[in-house]
């Protein structure tokens, strides 16, 4: 049973697709980190007195971490002094006023991506904010959100336009001293998106962010800060890509989730950085803080991602359901090739009473991959009837690869439930055997036994994201999907 | 004060008194796992598997020993009494550490089996141990420690095909004088050999929670066993010791080639327990089995940190922990399961399930797998709950009032442990011991 592993092998080396570099002209403060780089960052963005101060707190609060030991990633530490905290597509004097405005040339490089940022975006009917580097592009949909009262931007707009909520909501769910990514992020973010849910909206559309970085020597710290006021129903999707290069670029986002009183909020992500060779050079090291508190009661906050890029990920989607009645989801397929490693998991806390919450992780490991679960389930001494169920399963492909399962459970009210489950197994022969004896190829009964085994967490994600997903799995490892 | 500089001194007073100095090998280790400790102090929760038990309360502490004695004859007394056939078998006895020949009956042993003090043994035959002593890296630093002042324990060698027809009670009495008692069990079992061993640790004096700044007694124990060829070994620990007491203890298992291991760690006692239990699988075709109960009340603690090693192939482990947690009682449990690279066609599975009794009780569980081959079967699952409700209206509809339908489920939920020991007579003996813990449980004796 030797000869369907050939094909497999040959699928999992195929090369990143959206590995190209756009030919742009950027504007880029020096490499190199210091109060005098964040005022910079703080003015060429016309920020107000405030926002500056706050990036100099958390820059100096961040002067006093170090990084965190404990994920099972291993990677030479990184220079923060080598990296370039800002960097924009140059533009004209002004800024575009309308999307015919935009470079061409960035334009082309979504189309190359997929993103449906021009005419396809009222096609496919999602509303696009798209952020190139550090700063955000463009925003399609606006006048159409607008009229809901839905404030969909890029977050240097929010700051101008908004400093009333961006104030307001800022940094309450993602401290600035949460860990050391999230302190350098809430000192140097340079943009992201920025969504505001009036009271009893239900947003027309989903919301899409596209993430992307061009330059080399580029950190990107993007910061995105959701808001979904009382009853608010919204779905917000993300995705990421960068070009191939040799360096490991550093990604370290925030983001942060505020859902109020019967407020809804979904978020799912594709995450397709680039993830090095295959010998594991080069790649993006996506250290991510992503954060939602379900303030109020019967709130909703729901997690999908895909993670299939990236050299390390380190992201950890979290809920803190502090609302009565609230539900925390969490649904995650990653990925790990080559040489990825991937330590990622969720954390639920439970404060309030009679709260949900639910953890569905699928990993799955090829090559010389290293794939690790570490979540966090809590049960404070208040929350009277919380209930969680956690299942993590782990699919191995390849003897060189690694899965690791290290959920945490603190339990202090004799009142919940709580559960969890893991499973570890490999495609098996006979399974590959009883597929290809149908008359199914090799790669076909692989991409199947996959597609299978992540079903309950694609089935959480909008239509065209599974799409995307599945044929990311298949790029990503076999290549044979659709 | 249980400080560094207290055992540094406690070490350098002693240490030319301890059984075996003089021994170049002996010196050397002691003198290394000094350092360490001296190095690393007391865990704190500030180490990862140390998070949720933090041992620096031991620095507020004194053991030293107390004037007044009580009488450890009694408590041996009641323990050889509970159970009907538990009074058989071979008892070696400590006090505070100490071996008490007066109190131990070893009775007749099948050739081969040798079981003496390891203070003896160290004396008199330190070749004998030199190769199962044990480490300075092994375990966390109380192991360290107790490697540099452990002056006595067991020490138990079966030559090859050798089986211990009856099983070893090997049992611990502290807090006679209060103070610290540092031990260390090395069982040596020959290709083919088979014993089953009790750890029993009992205590004196039935007083309250101890304060921070009052003595106590502190047992640090480390256990090692060297399982060769297809040997069995079977090995239980019942710790039921006073709530002034702080119990550390290290169980490490080696096992060779198609060996058998079962460990049952009953865990009542104590004001705060911590025990790690580790197995390494370094030949083909090996099994374990941890299986594990605690209980705690009041303001006790107990955390249980296992560790299975498929560092060879084939190797099956089955894993089954449950604690009962009431009062203001903290239970820990984290069990990490390893598959090294190229140990394919194992087949580990571990399960943790915790009951909740009171509102202010806590259960953390930490269930882990780490794995790198890819031909293996691994699952693990972990619940926290409380009594099941349908459970209880079905008791109740056949007119058990409520009270005694939750004891009656609770101690049904504990007892599933106990159908796990092979023995008779050390089940009935665990039995005894869970009945006089759980709410009601002297009611079950009638059911």
């Amino acid at each position: 049973m030797n000869a369907p592993t050939k094909p497999i092998e040959a699928f999992l080396d195929r090369e990143y697709p959206a590995g190209f570099v756009t030919a742009l002209e950027a504007d880029a403060l020096p490499k190199g980190l210091s109060e005098d780089v964040i005022r910079r960052i703080s003015e060429k963005k016309g920020e107000p007195e405030w926002l500056l101060e706050w990036r100099l707190e958390s820059y100096r609060r961040w002067l006093t971490m170090t990084p965190p030991g404990w994920a099972q990633v291993s990677f030479p530490p990184i220079d923060y002094q080598d990296i370039v905290y800002y960097s924009a597509p140059r533009r004209k004097a002004d800024a575009p006023k309308s999307l015919d405005e935009v470079d061409p040339e960035l334009l082309r490089t979504y189309e190359k991506l997929g993103v449906p940022l021009h005419e396809r975006a009222r096609l496919a009917g999602v509303a696009v904010d798209a952020v190139f580097d550090s700063v955000s592009v463009a925003t399609t949909f606006k006048k159409q959100l607008g009229e809901h009262g839905i404030v969909f931007c890029s977050f240097s707009e929010a700051v101008k336009e908004h400093p009333e909520l961006v104030r307001q909501y800022l940094g309450t769910v993602v401290p600035q001293g949460d860990n050391f990514y999230a302190a350098l992020n809430s000192a140097v973010f340079s943009d992201g998106s920025f969504v505001y849910i009036p009271k009893g909206v239900r947003c027309p559309m989903d919301l899409s962010t596209y993430f992307r970085i061009n330059a080399r020597d580029t950190g990107q710290f993007e910061r995105t800060l959701i808001i979904a006021d009382e009853g608010a129903t919204v779905s917000y999707l993300e995705g990421c890509t960068a070009p191939m290069r040799d360096e490991n670029q550093l990604h370290a986002a925030v983001v942060e989730l505020v859902a109020l009183e019967g407020a809804h909020i979904k978020y799912s992500t594709v995450q397709n950085w680039y993830p090095g060779d295959k010998d594991g050079k080069g790649g993006i090291y996506n250290f991510v803080t992503k954060r939602g508190d379900c303030r109020g009661a019967r709130s909703h906050i729901s997690w999908t991602q895909v993670e299939t890029g990236s050299a390390i990920t380190w992201k950890y989607p979290s809920v803190l359901l502090r609302g009565d009645d609230s539900v925390g989801e969490f649904y995650s397929v990653a990925l790990t090739n080559h040489r990825q490693q991937a330590d990622t998991g969720s954390k639920m806390i439970h404060f309030g009473r009679n709260t949900k919450s639910t953890i569905i992780s699928k990993g799955i490991s090829a090559g010389h991959g290293s794939n690790t679960f570490r979540g966090l389930v809590k049960v404070t001494p208040k929350a009277l009837g919380a209930r969680n169920y956690t299942q993590c399963d782990s699919l191995l492909i390849g003897g060189q690869c690694a899965a690791h399962t290290f959920p945490t459970i603190e339990v202090r009210h004799p009142s919940a439930r709580v559960e969890h489950e893991a499973t570890t197994s490999r495609i098996g022969e006979d399974q590959l055997f009883y597929a290809m004896q149908r008359g199914l190829t090799a790669e076909d009964a692989v991409s199947m036994i996959v597609s299978g085994f992540c079903k309950e967490v694609f089935k959480e994600l909008p239509m065209e994201f599974a799409v995307e997903a599945q044929k990311l799995l298949g790029v990503s490892l076999e290549g044979s999907v659709g | 004060m249980s400080t560094l500089e207290h055992w540094l001194q406690r070490y350098n007073a002693g240490r030319d008194a301890l059984p075996g100095a003089g021994v170049p090998w002996l010196d050397a280790l002691r003198e290394e796992a000094i350092m360490r400790f001296a190095d690393e102090g007391w865990p704190s929760n500030r180490l990862e598997s140390w998070r949720h038990t933090s041992l620096t309360l031991l620095e507020e502490r004194s053991f030293a020993p107390a004037s007044a004695p009580l009488a450890p004859e009694t408590v041996l007394q009641r323990l050889r009494s509970d159970g009907e056939e538990a009074a058989g078998g071979h008892w070696l006895v400590f006090v505070d550490g100490r071996h008490a020949p007066a109190l131990s009956e070893l009775g007749a042993l099948p050739a081969g089996a040798e079981i003496r003090a390891l203070a003896e043994v160290l004396a008199t035959h330190p070749e004998w141990v030199e190769a199962y002593f044990g480490t300075v890296e092994e375990g966390a630093s109380p192991a360290a420690l107790n490697a540099a002042l452990a002056a006595d324990g067991a020490f138990v060698r079966l030559a090859r095909g050798v089986a211990l027809d009856a099983p070893l009670h090997v049992v611990f009495i502290g807090g006679v004088r209060k103070g610290a008692s540092l031990v260390r069990n090395l069982i040596v079992a020959e290709a083919g050999a088979e014993a089953t061993i009790v750890e029993h640790y009992v205590g004196v004096d039935a007083a309250g929670d101890a304060q921070a700044g009052t003595p106590g007694t502190l047992t640090n124990a480390v256990t090692r066993i060297a399982a060769a060829q297809d040997a069995r070994i079977t090995h239980l620990k019942l710790q039921e010791e006073d709530r002034s007491t702080v119990h550390v203890a290290h169980i490490a298992a080696a096992q060779a080639r198609g060996s058998v291991f079962a460990s049952h760690s009953l865990s009542f006692g104590a004001q705060l327990a911590r025990n790690d239990i580790t197995t390494r699988f370094d030949g083909e075709g090996c099994e374990a089995l941890l299986n594990g109960l605690f209980h705690v009340d009041g303001r006790r603690h107990v955390d249980h940190h296992t560790r299975i090693d498929h560092a060879q192939p084939r190797g099956t482990s089955r894993e089954f922990y449950r604690g009962v947690l009431d009062g203001a009682g903290r239970g820990v449990f984290a069990g990490r399961i390893l598959v090294a690279p190229g140990a394919v066609r194992t087949d580990a599975m571990q399960r943790a399930d915790n009951l909740l009794l009171s509102p202010q009780a806590e259960a953390d569980a930490r269930p882990e797998l780490e794995i790198y081959a890819d031909d293996v079967k691994c699952a693990h699952g972990a619940t926290v709950g409380q009594i099941d409700e349908d459970s209880l209206f079905y008791l109740r509809t056949r007119g058990l009032d409520e009270a005694h339908a939750r004891n009656l489920l609770t101690y049904a939920f504990a007892a599933e442990v106990l159908e796990r020991i092979g023995l008779a007579s050390l089940k009935r003996r665990a039995q005894v011991a869970i009945r006089a813990r759980l709410p009601g449980g002297e009611l079950m004796e009638v059911l």
